[in-house]
């Protein structure tokens, strides 16, 4: 059973009159514990971005960062790290004093995460941070670890009292994946909210983050032209994309366990299904966005095994050519088993069965090695009902179609019929093209930044909520289980492609993939 | 990144011809690389005396990706004839494969007091239709900004480039009735604001904010109407009744009168010591003996917290400077905002100062 979370508090808190106008909000005074410290998300991605919030003076008022993890080291030790990490991968050069005074509020706690000892060194660090600070400070643990660890380390906050702090919020941000399995995804939720209360759940889909995704939410509620086109009488089909040119480098040992669906159709595809597919949420509250979300999902069928092949096709890469060069297949991959039936690419046909989208094709594709990379969003639009312009030499009216495109150029695109200039009425499609990076002037904050400040805040709306991920669950583990139930060798296509020729079998009779 | 230009000039020349020249480039770039795109988010005119015109032009070249789409600069020369004209599309590199790189236009208008009369149609042509327009006059020529407001929605001031107080708040005061007005004065308050309002955000501290009965702000000599706005900021936001600062040893004091007509003291202190514009410290003090003191240091902004128990504490909240080019980047980029809470903190000013 889901647990919603969203309870009104009893005694509203006097405003605060001093916010109005600011751009940044104030985060309360917090103490960011990050389990996994010293693992490639935490260096990579996580000291860098926090490095970042305080280059911009957007850490809370009282701010302490506390690394835990198995590697034994001092404090200074881990400042060394953490000074190395964010000097390597932040996105701009630190300031040394700003650096200096971040890495002074930094301490270490050695232990496993199955250890009673690490809690309560834990605790006591906890504790101290607020003696020094004279008041109790929010409490943000983010579990940057393997996720067979999420379970372990709530468990212990839960035993070691950790969830729950006296005047203070105490919230935990879980990194993906959240499950491998419906049931897997059931079970953590149930084990974590055994322990914390789902208000106080941060999920995180990076993806979310992203400032092109949270776009396409203005696209549609800031614009009053799409709307009334936005459903089933004007919209022939949807296709999703998101296509890299890499391969899976030195991934494997994650990757042969996991696969193209669950890496990211399971999550960040179906979000953006979601993004396309919702309704106005009565305001972008948490719950309201996160309720709208969910409505898109739950009205998904959830796939059955006799449909299953005519609603999803897998692939693996084979050798071939990529930016020039010859590169191997993926069972020739280092650290990939030679039999592996993990999947590379994976392309699903779902349908949105409600009042503003049945009938209407959702078309989902992902994939390793192919032509390019690439992540956009195509709506395609029904045919005009009469064509008046079939003249020979026309290329012709096609449908319009409007591209969201997140990455690598962010924009929107809309393709029109326009007459090529001369005396004959010819017709040829034209774009109308508009791209995010010349209409503003603030850089983009990577997708971490506003998300760890977000999660400090408490504002949930960029999170992904319990029952939204057991419905994601809900739709791709019908698929999972028999694509595990079905023997290799998987269809092949070639590293470079557009993909494997069995994905033409899920398109609707007229409909034609885009070109990656 | 390599920077490339695309560059164009004519001496005696005409706004036509400067915009024929303008569009003609563009089309040469696009034509070279269809990754070449124009930016288009804001059209920026600069008018500026052309003895300072270099000094001008090293400012606006680090705000970096501040920049405007358009920029114009209008470089007035007292006793020029001749109207000439230069113009340079810039990009930073080449595009990629299937990549995108900017286009920035800048476009350099030499003019003489003949052409003043006229400038509204030199102007007109040489920015992009449908781009709001940020105005800056860096040098004064107030009459200039008046007539060239028809043409911009917002106008950049630095208000405490003027010598008087009362005057540059008059002044931007007389602005914001015609135009949004982006005051880099109010924007060296917005770290000293975002503390603030973040020191008595926690609940438990709210109520604080109604007992505060003094506050005190140190500033450059030169800022002192950084600092009447910070006192206008919280005056206006917590419903401060202004009463007019009298001239003190080092600065203004005062008192207000809060929402529930208590005094509250108020001082501005110029501080000599500090090198940049700006704010250099307050302290705030509450009926209760809460006291705060921030002050501007290495990595942050240092904090000082005495407790209504009188318990001390000092911490540091970790923040880069922007330096006067991050400023002034800053102000650029607020022409696309709206801060709805500056012409209320200026009107309590505005009474601060009598």
């Amino acid at each position: 059973m889901a647990v919603v979370a969203g309870q009104p508090t009893a005694t509203p808190e006097p405003e605060n009159p001093l916010t109005a106008g600011l751009e940044r909000l104030p985060v309360a005074p917090t103490t960011l514990v990050i389990f996994g410290a010293t693992g490639d998300l935490a260096k990579r991605k996580l000291l860098p971005a926090i490095y970042n919030l305080a280059h911009e003076g957007a850490l809370p008022e009282r701010f302490q960062l506390v690394g835990v993890s198995r590697g034994k080291k001092t404090n200074e030790e881990y400042r060394v790290e953490c000074e190395q990490a964010i000097r390597q991968f932040s996105r701009r050069t630190p300031d040394e004093d700003v650096l200096k005074g971040l890495l002074e509020q930094v301490k270490y706690v050695t232990g496993t995460f199955d250890d009673d000892a690490a809690y309560t060194a834990l605790g006591k660090v906890l504790d101290d941070f607020e003696k020094q600070a004279g008041e109790p400070l929010n409490r943000a643990f983010y579990l940057a670890t393997a996720p067979s660890f999420f379970p372990v380390i709530v468990e212990e906050l839960g035993r070691s009292e950790l969830a729950r702090h006296e005047h203070a919020d105490v919230r935990v941000i879980i990194e993906k994946p959240f499950g491998t399995s419906l049931a897997e995804a059931r079970e953590l939720n149930r084990r974590v909210l055994a322990i914390f209360d789902e208000s106080q759940v941060f999920r995180i889909d990076h993806y979310l983050g992203k400032e092109t995704v949270q776009n396409m939410l203005a696209f549609r509620f800031a614009n009053g032209m799409f709307e009334p086109l936005w459903n089933r009488n004007y919209i022939d089909s949807v296709q999703i994309t998101a296509a890299e040119d890499i391969g899976i480098g030195t991934r494997a040992g994650f990757y042969d366990h996991t696969g193209a669906l669950r890496d990211l159709i399971q999550n960040h595809m179906l979000q953006l299904l979601c993004h396309v597919a919702m309704e106005p949420p009565v305001n972008f509250a948490a719950e309201e966005v996160r309720n709208e979300k969910v409505k898109v999902l739950l009205s998904i069928p959830e796939p059955t095994a006799v449909e299953i092949p005519d609603l999803a096709v897998r692939a693996q890469y084979a050798a071939g050519h990529a930016g020039g060069e010859d590169v191997p297949g993926y069972l020739e991959e280092p650290g990939v088993p030679e039999d592996s039936t993990t999947e590379t690419y994976a392309a699903l046909r779902l349908e949105v069965d409600n009042w503003r989208w049945a009938g209407v094709p959702f078309y989902l594709r992902t994939g390793k090695r192919l032509a390019r990379k690439i992540t956009e969003i195509a709506v395609t639009l029904k045919p005009v009902p009469h064509l008046a312009f079939s003249q020979d030499g026309s290329l012709g009216v096609q449908p319009n179609q409007l591209v969201l495109t997140l990455q690598p150029n962010e924009g929107v695109s809309l393709r029109l019929g326009a007459k090529i200039p001369g005396t004959r009425m010819i017709i040829r499609p034209v774009n109308m093209e508009f791209l995010y990076g010349t209409s503003f002037l603030s850089q983009s904050p990577e997708a971490y930044e506003r998300l760890i400040t977000d999660a400090m805040r408490g504002d949930a709306t960029l999170f992904t909520r319990n029952d939204e991920v057991e419905a994601q669950w809900r739709i791709c583990d019908p698929i999972v289980t028999a694509w595990a139930q079905t023997p290799g060798p998987l269809p092949k296509y070639e590293a470079g492609s557009q993909g494997p020729a069995e994905a033409e079998q899920l398109l609707r009779e007229g409909h034609h993939w885009r070109a990656i | 990144m390599e920077k490339s230009d695309a560059v164009w000039g004519e001496e005696g020349t005409t706004p036509d011809a400067i915009a024929a020249a303008l569009r003609r480039l563009l089309v040469e770039r696009h034509a070279e690389n269809d990754g070449y795109v124009p930016a288009r988010v804001l059209n920026m005119i600069a008018f500026v005396d052309r003895e300072w015109s270099g000094e001008i032009a090293n400012r606006l070249r680090g705000v970096g990706r501040y920049s405007a789409s358009r920029l114009l600069v209008l470089s007035f020369e007292p006793g020029r004839e001749r109207m000439d004209a230069h113009v340079s599309i810039a990009s930073e590199g080449d595009p990629g494969d299937g990549g995108i790189v900017l286009l920035r236009e800048t476009v350099v208008v030499d003019i003489g007091e003949h052409h003043l009369d006229d400038l509204l149609t030199i102007a007109d042509p040489l920015v992009v239709s449908d781009l709001p327009t940020l105005l800056w006059s860096p040098h004064g020529h107030a009459e200039v900004v008046d007539e060239l407001l028809a043409l911009s929605q917002s106008v950049l001031v630095d208000s405490v480039d003027e010598p008087e107080a009362q005057e540059a708040i008059e002044r931007a005061f007389a602005l914001s009735e015609r135009a949004y007005v982006v005051d880099l004065a109010w924007l060296r308050t917005t770290p000293w604001r975002e503390r603030v309002a973040a020191a008595f955000d926690p609940p438990r501290l709210r109520p604080e904010l109604r007992a505060i009965e003094s506050l005190t702000v140190r500033h450059h000599p030169d800022s002192t109407v950084a600092a009447l706005l910070f006192a206008g900021w919280l005056a206006s936001r917590l419903q401060w009744e202004p009463i007019p600062l009298e001239a003190d040893p080092g600065g203004l004091a005062g008192h207000a009168r809060d929402a529930d007509h208590k005094d509250v003291q108020v001082r501005l202190e110029a501080a000599p010591e500090l090198k940049v514009r700006g704010l250099e410290g307050l302290t705030l003090q509450s009926a209760h003996g809460h006291r705060l003191r921030l002050d501007r240091g290495p990595g942050g902004l240092h904090a000082h917290d005495r407790n209504a128990q009188g318990q001390e504490r000092a911490w540091t909240i970790p923040g880069a400077s922007r330096g006067e080019t991050g400023i002034l980047g800053e102000g650029i980029r607020q022409a696309l905002l709206r801060d709805r809470t500056y012409v209320p903190a200026l009107q309590a000013a505005q009474s601060l100062l009598g």
